[in-house]
């Protein structure tokens, strides 16, 4: 069925996320996992697909990452928004020509990539977070609790999903070909995009953002989690938060950090008025400091704190944002 | 009225902490308490109150995996699923697999939705819904916490990573639910007695098609994740932010 079948690593291929005329980081961070898929099969090649209705910025901008050989384009109307209903017949189609393809552990990865797997008749391996040879890779499962190392048959494609923070971004310093493609494929029209809402604007993402100040349960309203906010302002940080949080209704529901939520890699990570439960920690295990403020001495988030203060945030958060802006007046 | 099918897969409780089997071949499960994943008990809900508001026939719960899966089949009976199927198996079946068996089932009851939840909380795959979608050549709409079903169609809020977006999909359907989507049901007791009554058939793989996949992916080994360096304790803001300084974080 497929050029590749039966033959050793001949080539990967990276789906492109974005949106709003802008490559999701995400991509960068992709193309880094799929460098060293190339290199552990010994220099295959690497290209980037990009689907969209009008992509020329994006795949400008994919040309761009390191390593990256080609960018495939997919110009259609119906490409417009990433329904994976429409985009996965055309992944799979191109990746008949390549022995590995890769999206982002995203939600548009999670919901695009198993669909094309499934038509390409092949298994996926989730959350790729280190890549050992061009068909082994270790990953996550139990929350975080476990890792896995799992091997794919090497006579069939390999789908994967990668694990976004466990990668850096690949660098801008490219200059990869643009080739537009076209496909004579029927897609289907059972799906409609109806809306998306709309990024609180001024702040930074979640998902790239170098600082993030996270609260639980303990901040007991959405008001109060305007003490939060003023302090992320203060250190250019985003805004995350627990599932209780969320649940509760205190923020919506982009914050959530965690198994079931956002995995993120900061190099800083303030976790205020959280307990620390597996599901939480599991998406913050790769930040580079972990800060704890919680009033009980014996909460689990102090078990992977860096830095652990236990006491009320009530009271220390407002001194926190008061010696920060200090700090950065001088 | 068409039914709804919702597929429950056993899972170690979320409130365990897992240990790694000294072996490394897999996890400790000796007198591990075993749970529906939280997720598809919020799929049955879901299934449930869709046929409670009368628009939908019967609520199937499907499992994949061995004998004891019937416990957990039970539990959704008593939850209110009109019946149940055990597709069992010893040797635990993978997501495309799972999906290969849904397949079939879907192709013998003709159901107007299939509900499943977003992710496994054991392999955390978040594959099969997505999977089967594709098999079934029909609309997926993922991580729903929202619901609303039209004759013909089913309008979805979705919480992804940008907030929250509203496909409409055609009928039939699937559907993966997010943990917002609704907060399932306790079982009552006599709920439990009334459910030993309800049929529960048991199928193989084999009957449903499912066969051995020769592109299965192999666990070669377990292992715990690498420890975090051990931390300090301030006791103050104003040592915090001296620390976080003098490690150039700020
Ligand atoms: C299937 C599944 C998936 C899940 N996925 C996620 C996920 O993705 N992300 C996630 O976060 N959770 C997830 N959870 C939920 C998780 O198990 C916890 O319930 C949740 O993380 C708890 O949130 P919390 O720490 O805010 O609340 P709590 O556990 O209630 O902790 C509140 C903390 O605040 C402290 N506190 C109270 N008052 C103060 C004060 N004034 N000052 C300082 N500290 C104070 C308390 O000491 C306590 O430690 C999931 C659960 C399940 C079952
Ligand atoms: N063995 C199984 N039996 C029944 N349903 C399953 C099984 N495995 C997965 N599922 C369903 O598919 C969803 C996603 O699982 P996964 O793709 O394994 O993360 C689960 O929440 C279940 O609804």
């Amino acid at each position: 069925m497929s050029a590749a079948a039966g033959t050793a690593a001949s080539a990967v291929l990276v789906v492109a996320e974005h949106a709003g005329g802008r490559l999701n980081q995400s991509t960068a961070r992709c193309v880094s996992c799929a460098a060293q898929i190339c290199a552990a099969a010994g220099g295959a090649p690497l290209d980037v697909a990009v689907l969209g209705a009008e992509v020329t910025a994006v795949a400008q901008a994919a040309a761009q990452l390191h390593g990256v050989r080609r960018v495939l384009t997919l110009v259609r109307p119906e490409n417009a928004e990433a329904l994976a209903a429409v985009w996965a017949p055309q992944l799979a189609a191109l990746a008949q020509e390549y022995s590995h393809l890769l999206g982002p552990s995203t939600t548009f990865g999670k919901d695009l990539m198993p669909r094309a797997a499934a038509l390409l008749g092949v298994a996926q391996i989730s959350d790729v977070m280190a890549v050992q040879s061009a068909w082994r890779f270790r990953r996550p499962v139990y929350a975080g609790n476990a890792i896995v190392t799992v091997e794919a048959p090497s006579h069939s494609k390999l789908v994967a999903t990668v694990r976004a923070a466990s990668f850096a971004p690949a660098a801008s310093d490219g200059h990869a070909a643009v080739e537009p493609r076209t496909q004579a494929l029927s897609l289907p029209t059972h799906t409609r995009f109806v809306s998306r809402s709309e990024p609180m604007p001024g702040r930074p993402d979640l998902q790239t953002a170098a600082r993030v100040v996270s609260g639980g349960r303990a901040l007991a309203s959405a008001d109060n989690f305007q003490l939060l906010y003023r302090l992320a302002d203060a250190l250019g940080a985003a805004v995350g938060a627990s599932r209780a949080a969320v649940d509760a209704g205190y923020v919506p529901n982009d914050l959530q950090v965690g198994q079931t939520g956002k995995i993120i890699a900061p190099e800083l990570y303030i976790a205020l008025g959280i307990s620390g439960a597996i599901q939480h920690l599991t998406g913050i295990k790769d930040a580079r400091t972990i800060v704890a403020i919680n009033k009980d001495a014996d909460a689990p988030i102090f078990e992977v704190a860096d830095i652990g203060l236990v006491g009320d945030l009530f009271q220390i958060v407002p001194q926190l944002e008061q010696l920060i802006r200090a700090r950065a007046r001088h | 009225m068409s039914p709804i099918l919702v597929a429950l897969k056993r899972v170690i409780d979320y409130s365990v902490r897992v240990r790694i089997r000294p072996d490394g071949a897999g996890v400790v499960t000796e007198g591990v308490k075993m749970s529906l994943n939280p997720f598809d008990e919020i799929a049955l809900e879901e299934a449930l109150r869709i046929r409670e508001r009368g628009q939908a026939g019967e609520v199937i719960a499907v499992s994949a995996g061995p004998a004891d899966v019937q416990q957990q089949l039970r539990t959704a009976l008593a939850m209110g699923a009109d019946r149940a199927i055990l597709v069992q198996t010893e040797q635990p079946l993978q997501p495309l697999q799972v999906a290969q068996a849904l397949l079939a089932l879907c192709r013998t009851h003709q159901p107007q939705l299939v509900i499943l939840g977003k992710q496994a909380i054991d392999d955390d795959n978040g594959q099969t819904g997505q999977m089967l979608a594709a098999l079934w050549e029909r609309p997926q709409a993922t991580f729903a916490s929202k619901v609303e079903l039209d004759p013909g169609q089913a309008r979805v809020t979705r919480e992804v990573d940008a907030g929250l977006e509203i496909l409409e999909v055609q009928l039939p359907a699937v559907i993966t639910t997010d943990l917002r989507l609704n907060e399932p049901r306790y079982v009552r007791l006599p709920e439990i007695m009334k459910a030993r009554k309800k049929p529960l058939e048991i199928v193989t793989p084999a009957s449903l098609g499912v066969g051995e996949n020769g592109a299965r992916v192999k666990v070669l080994k377990y292992e715990a994740p690498a420890p975090r360096a051990r931390g300090v304790r301030v006791s103050s803001a104003a040592e915090l932010v001296e620390l976080l300084a003098q490690r150039g974080v700020l």
